[in-house]
């Protein structure tokens, strides 16, 4: 690692002072960090938003969720109102990295790094969430924007993630035998509006709605709507551990679990 | 059996230690004055070096010195060698390319070491490491083996023509093409046995100490035979004199092989430490390990199996090719050859065989022995071709090996190997029977109402340890002998060190050699030292590697005993004016036997050195050294059998059941020897399943080079084994061992891919078989 200047912020006004450039912002640091140790990543100054009171927790309002940006992936899958209204995303979470990921890593922090095989942009465009930030506030679909790249300006901070609670919503995730990143993630979420199909893991340009699964889901959550269904393996990645073709069935075989996960 | 002694499972002495952080590695060595170095390696895979300035590196904060290739070349400082000759079948000997420590002129691999950077801390190296300017040349680089051998490949070594270092041959050709000639049946295979990553716990490092005053080195370094270390390091390197070179393996923390060689970066550390006056430390990280250690296997080979209308086999030729790297390692040239062709009988009586063996350069890591060298190569061969022809055939695998196993001992072999002594059909009765083998089809049929495919496959091992007699490896090329020596020094008080040339690195050793003395004297274990891995206290040894260390190392203490034993009733004799003859030790007293006249062994121990009162003419003391070799090779052997069920949506397989029937001669502690099972059919499932070295083949850089892409066996990916053994004791060492450290590595990978390939019905399947291997597998037998 190279010599950089650690700031714990203080606000998230002072947060945003200090940001920018070539500081990073740091929140779990479970990507960050090992960059920086295998001085791939070098930035000049780390503002740690971790400790910011005012970016933790998990609200519910109705059927409206409200999950702070610095909220942990541990937290999320315990916490004790969601589980009640939501279990699935409490499962969902406690599937994320191992323990020690969960107990660090956070929402924010996860969906502003938008690693392709991250699982938490896949269920914030299955569930249309809106990102919060410092500034304004970005619909989901729009706030992941490639590999690694979001809609995020320079220096500003996410400071929470917004949903409304599905009526129904599956998710399965097939890992990368040695990372145990998603090679595809799949996550299903019905609301009134439709049926939304949110893939993570495969895509060449991040995260992406599968509109053949989307279509064929149209009518509702029906496993059997999916049998024989094809995925074209265009625009999926490709590498030693998985060829677009064997994405491209996955991403069939996961959506069909998650729809079944969802009916039942 | 006692409670300490053969055959009892007690809990390892050493994890005490282990467990509770205490254990005593390189990297926890600290001398006053230490610096810490970084190796500046080659980015590329095959490049001319057309300069390197060190000027800005030197100028970095902290920085002692940055040195060179060329520097160490000008110091006399030798290339690395390796230490077993073989010679082609037109009579020539191996064409080996120069390895300097150091490169000078061209890089061969990425990851080849160019230059060493010492600084006050390990960050001041780093940041200096970067500052180093290499002008590089790119050449194309090649890094498959049968690819290199092509007209017109990228050439590594000018010594080497076409990048072949060798063309070998074992067996009679005539004989075999003869068998083929007249076969009912020919089974043919494909075998590629894929390279794998050797990932120790902890990473490689050297400490070394010139200590100007003495003009005497020391260097800490992570082997698995420092005495080997030393020699070698003093004989070709010209590091010092062995007198004036000490060499210390501490705790290590697993080898699995990769740390028998001598590396560029031990020899490099102690020219450093005289050439700039102070310790120098180095430890790799873990990128650097998957560089830079010597990976394993990377076998690609064409085979073809005869069988008569009675459905015994009347041949096998096998032709291979070995992908040896970028440089010629330690003991690679054995590992293709002498260990790997002369077990090609497996459990069977095959009276003709021949294996031709090509040996090739490429621009890869080196490669060289990894848990079972070259004996699970040739297992993986067999046993594959075996589950294959019993298909082709329409006939029972199990029978099939059963028709064709050596029942009689000793049986000679058509590859060098005399078998002394074994029973196969023991083994594959006692795990088809735990397997419930008979139950398979209505396992498979129950799978199938769930839409699971169900398959199940065996693998009948043999393998060799404890090699061998040093004449007989002298004759094959070696050039060391693989005896084994001892030393046991019973303390005035009665406490015992045994001094071992063998090494520790994971094995549990304090606690097994502890248990012998315990049987042989009664010495509570705790009382009794183990020592090992220095070579200014064991004056000489081999080390600890293919299995060797019960059946060579513990034969060397039972000799060593035999003659404290013998030393010890003269003197309890004269104490108790009884005939030698009559003395017995039991319970930890020297008896004469039939009569109530004892003297406890501390006693004894005392009488030994205060000489008040020995026998006339005896020397005082309690001490005794012995040397051991072998007359033989050991041939553990058994047999495993592995039970899938596999995902055909997605290609998962899962492991249902694992079990292993095996014969290690005789056991001095189960609880060890089981461990040692499983991790070694750990290392074979993540090998059939999950690990694999992957280049990338334009430009050489290795892709697997973290645990991202290198995938590990972690315990989730495995089942609960049954383990059972079958022993029967091997006639030619005086405890009966043959040695269990690499069998679970030897024998579970074909029984994993026999597995898989009857679950899924094709028979074209490539290790590791990952998901998407087995998917497309299932895919294209769909079709």
């Amino acid at each position: 690692m190279y010599a950089v200047n650690y700031h714990r912020a203080s606000s998230v006004a002072d947060a945003a002072k200090r940001g920018g450039g070539d500081a990073k912002y740091l929140s779990g640091g479970m990507t960050l960090l090992p960059a920086m140790k295998t001085r791939l990543a070098a930035p000049s100054d780390l503002v740690d938003l971790s400790r910011l009171e005012e970016l933790r927790g998990v609200r519910i309002s109705g059927r409206t969720v409200t999950i702070g940006a610095a909220t942990t992936h541990y937290e999320v899958s315990t916490d004790a109102g969601l589980k009640s209204a939501f279990p699935l995303l409490c499962r969902f979470a406690s599937l994320i990295g191992d323990p020690a990921v969960r107990y660090k890593g956070t929402i924010g922090g996860s969906i502003a790094n938008n690693d392709p095989a991250a699982d938490y942009p896949a269920a914030l465009v299955a569930l249309g969430a809106t990102v919060v930030t410092d500034k304004r506030e970005i619909a989901a679909e729009d706030f992941f924007t490639g590999l690694f790249e979001t809609a995020l300006d320079d220096g500003e901070i996410v400071t929470a993630v917004r949903f409304d609670i599905p009526e129904k919503a599956g998710w399965e995730k097939f890992r990368n035998p040695a990372s145990r990143y998603a090679i595809v993630g799949v996550f299903v979420a019905k609301k009134g509006d439709g049926v939304r199909v949110a893939v993570t893991g495969a895509g060449d340009d991040g995260v992406f709605r599968s509109k053949e699964i989307e279509a064929a889901l149209a009518k509702g959550l029906d496993q059997k709507a999916l049998d024989g269904i094809s995925v074209p393996s265009d625009g999926l990645m490709g590498d030693i551990h998985a060829s677009p073709e064997y994405r491209a069935n996955l991403i069939a075989v996961m959506a069909k679990r998650a729809v079944a996960q969802a009916a039942g | 059996m006692g409670m300490e002694g053969i055959g009892a499972r007690v809990a390892r002495k050493e994890d005490k230690r282990f467990i509770t952080g205490g254990g005593r590695y390189t990297d926890d060595m600290v001398l006053p004055g230490m610096k810490h170095a970084v190796f500046v390696r080659s980015p590329h895979a095959h490049a001319d070096i057309k300069g390197i300035d060190v000027a800005e590196a030197k100028d970095m904060p902290g920085v002692v010195d940055v040195l060179t290739g060329r520097q160490l070349k000008a110091d006399g400082v030798g290339n690395l060698i390796c230490g077993w000759m073989i010679h082609s079948k037109d009579g020539s000997p191996m064409k080996m390319g120069a390895w300097s420590p150091l490169a000078v002129d061209r890089v061969r691999y990425v990851g080849d070491a160019v230059a060493i950077v010492v600084a006050d801390t390990k960050g001041q190296a780093r940041d200096a490491a970067e500052k180093v300017v290499v002008e590089y040349d790119e050449k194309d680089a090649v890094i498959v083996a049968a690819e290199a051998l092509k007209p017109g490949a990228p050439q590594l070594h000018p010594e080497a023509e076409n990048n072949l270092i060798f063309d070998w041959e074992l067996g009679d050709a005539k004989a075999t093409d003869e068998a083929l000639a007249k076969a009912a049946h020919i089974t043919k295979m494909h075998i590629v046995n894929n390279r794998l990553v050797p990932n120790a716990m902890e990473p490689r490092a050297a400490l070394a100490h010139y200590d100007k005053a003495e003009d005497h080195t020391t260097c800490w370094t992570t082997s698995q035979n420092p005495h080997v270390a030393r020699l070698v390091m003093s004989a070709f390197y010209n590091i010092a004199p062995e007198n004036k070179l000490r060499v210390i393996a501490p705790d290590v923390g697993g080898g699995f092989g990769s740390k028998i060689f001598i590396y560029p970066e031990e020899v490099v550390c102690c020219w450093a430490s005289k050439k700039t006056g102070v310790p120098v430390k180095w430890v790799a990280d873990r990128t650097e390990s998957f560089l830079t250690d010597a990976h394993g296997r990377d076998h690609v080979s064409e085979v073809q199996m005869a069988f008569d209308a009675d459905n015994r086999i009347i041949g096998l030729k096998v032709d291979t090719i070995a992908n040896f790297g970028a440089y010629m390692s330690l003991f690679s040239s054995s590992v293709p050859t002498y260990l790997y062709a002369t077990l090609l009988s497996g459990q069977y009586a095959i009276p003709a065989i021949h294996a031709n063996v090509r040996a090739v350069y490429t621009n890869t890591s080196p490669v060289d022995a990894y848990r079972g060298a070259g004996r699970p190569e040739a297992t993986y061969l067999v046993e594959r071709t075996m589950e294959t022809a019993a298909r082709e055939l329409g006939v029972s695998p199990a029978e099939l090996r059963r028709k064709n196993f050596v029942t009689q001992f000793p049986h000679q072999t058509p590859v060098i190997m005399c078998y002394d002594a074994g029973d196969y059909a023991a083994s594959l009765d006692a795990a088809m029977q735990a397997a419930d083998y008979a139950g398979f089809p209505a396992r498979r049929e129950e799978a199938k109402r769930r839409g699971k495919l169900r398959g199940i496959g065996m693998s009948n091992y043999i393998e060799a340890c404890g090699i061998a007699p040093s004449a007989a490896v002298g004759s094959l090329g070696a050039g060391v002998g693989l005896w084994e020596s001892a030393e046991v020094r019973v303390n005035a008080v009665g406490t015992i060190e045994v001094l071992t040339g063998s090494h520790s690195h994971g094995q549990g050793h304090e606690t097994t050699f502890a248990q012998l003395v315990n049987q042989r004297f009664g010495v509570p274990i705790d009382s009794v030292s183990i020592v090992h891995g220095d070579t200014d206290k064991v004056q000489m040894g081999m080390g600890t590697y293919g299995s060797r260390s019960g059946a060579v190392g513990m034969s060397a203490i039972v000799k060593a005993l035999d003659k404290v034993e013998a030393k010890a009733k003269k003197i309890a004799a004269h104490l108790m004016e009884a005939d030698e003859s009559d003395i017995v030790i039991e319970n930890g007293e020297l008896k004469v036997a039939g009569t109530d006249k004892s003297v406890p062994w501390f006693q004894l121990a005392l009488a030994a050195y205060t000489a008040h009162n020995l026998p006339a003419g005896m020397e005082p003391g309690l001490k005794e050294t012995a040397f051991y070799d072998p007359s033989n090779f050991t041939f553990p052997a058994g047999c495993y059998i592995c039970e899938v069920e596999v995902d055909p949506d997605t290609g998962v397989t899962e492991i249902i059941q694992f079990v292993a029937a095996d014969d290690f001669g005789n056991i001095i502690n189960p609880m060890i020897v089981e461990g040692q099972v499983h991790g070694g059919i750990a290392q074979g499932i993540g090998q059939s399943m999950l690990e694999g070295a992957h280049y990338d083949a334009g430009s050489g850089q290795l892709i697997t080079a973290s645990y991202m892409d290198y995938c590990m066996p972690r315990a989730d990916d495995l089942p609960s084994f049954q383990v059972s053994h079958q022993n029967t004791p091997c006639p030619g060492n005086p405890l009966g061992i043959k040695g269990c450290g690499e069998a679970g590595a030897i024998g579970s990978p074909p029984a994993v891919i026999n597995a898989i390939t009857d679950a899924i019905g094709n028979n074209d399947l490539l290790m590791p078989a990952t998901p998407e291997r087995v998917w497309a597998a299932i895919h294209v037998a769909k079709h």
